[in-house]
């Protein structure tokens, strides 16, 4: 398992190709990038800062894949997430998780992402053309977390 | 019956945490606060801060979503504030 909380950009290639290296039980990889759109609820977005909380950050997607280790067979897992400025069509996040089979990577990249947007104290502030303001939490982002509980 | 010592009274020292739009509304970012005997969890802790009016009152008013968390764990209104501890508020996560 590896976290990085980053403001370097990162090469999704070279950090699968790191993860796999070595490995020859690993038969699936699945990974989710996250990116910077231009627009947000309506407005027209220029650009976005990332602020984080040091240490909880690391501690709180730690956990979360500590859980997605407990509910799939992962051989291996690497999540990076950006914070500072970035722009449209910037990657945020990588999620990859390396199992023998796809199922239980499919399913355990998605968990990650989901327990992520909702648990892992990131907070984004969007500089759209009306000025600065701090993104809001979505209900749907609840939801689609909660919806792992009732699978458990 | 033996005889109990003296209370000292100590200054129980805890560091608060603010984080994004708390940090803005309320001007700081930390701040090192000593703990009334009478604050015993987060809850209590909110009440205090609550309690200066002004800007602390409407940001962490009960009625506002606010998050937090002790020595960096989600907390509740329940988990314990003690000597020492790490406790943050901030707004609920919008990262990924």
């Amino acid at each position: 398992m590896t976290v990085r909380i980053q403001t370097a950009d990162f090469d999704v290639s070279a950090e699968i190709a790191a993860l796999r290296r070595g490995n020859p039980r690993i038969g699936a990889v699945a990974s989710f990038i996250g990116v910077v759109r231009d627009i947000n609820e309506g407005g027209t977005v220029a650009g976005m800062t990332l602020e984080h909380y040091p240490g909880m950050t690391e501690k709180a997607i730690e956990e979360i894949v500590v859980q997605a280790q407990a509910r799939w067979n992962i051989l291996d897992s690497l999540v990076i997430h950006r914070v500072g400025r970035l722009k449209p069509t910037d990657q945020i996040v990588l999620v990859v998780v390396a199992s023998a089979h796809r199922g239980d990577a499919f399913a355990a990249c998605e968990f990650i992402m989901d327990y992520l947007k909702t648990r892992a104290p990131f907070w984004k502030k969007e500089q759209t053309g009306g000025g600065e303001r701090w993104v809001e939490a979505r209900v749907s982002d609840d939801i689609a977390a909660e919806r792992w509980r009732l699978k458990g | 019956m033996t005889e109990r010592a003296p209370k000292r009274i100590i200054n129980h020292m805890i560091t608060v945490l603010y984080f994004a739009r708390l940090r803005e509304t309320l001007g700081t970012g930390t701040e090192r606060i000593a703990l009334p005997a009478a604050v015993r969890d987060v809850e209590g802790l909110r009440a205090l801060l609550v309690g200066r009016g002004g800007e602390w009152e409407q940001a962490l008013a009960p009625s506002r979503p606010v998050r937090a968390a002790v020595n960096q764990a989600v907390a509740h209104g329940d988990t314990p504030v003690a000597d020492g501890d790490e406790v943050a508020f901030f707004p609920p996560v919008t990262g990924g």
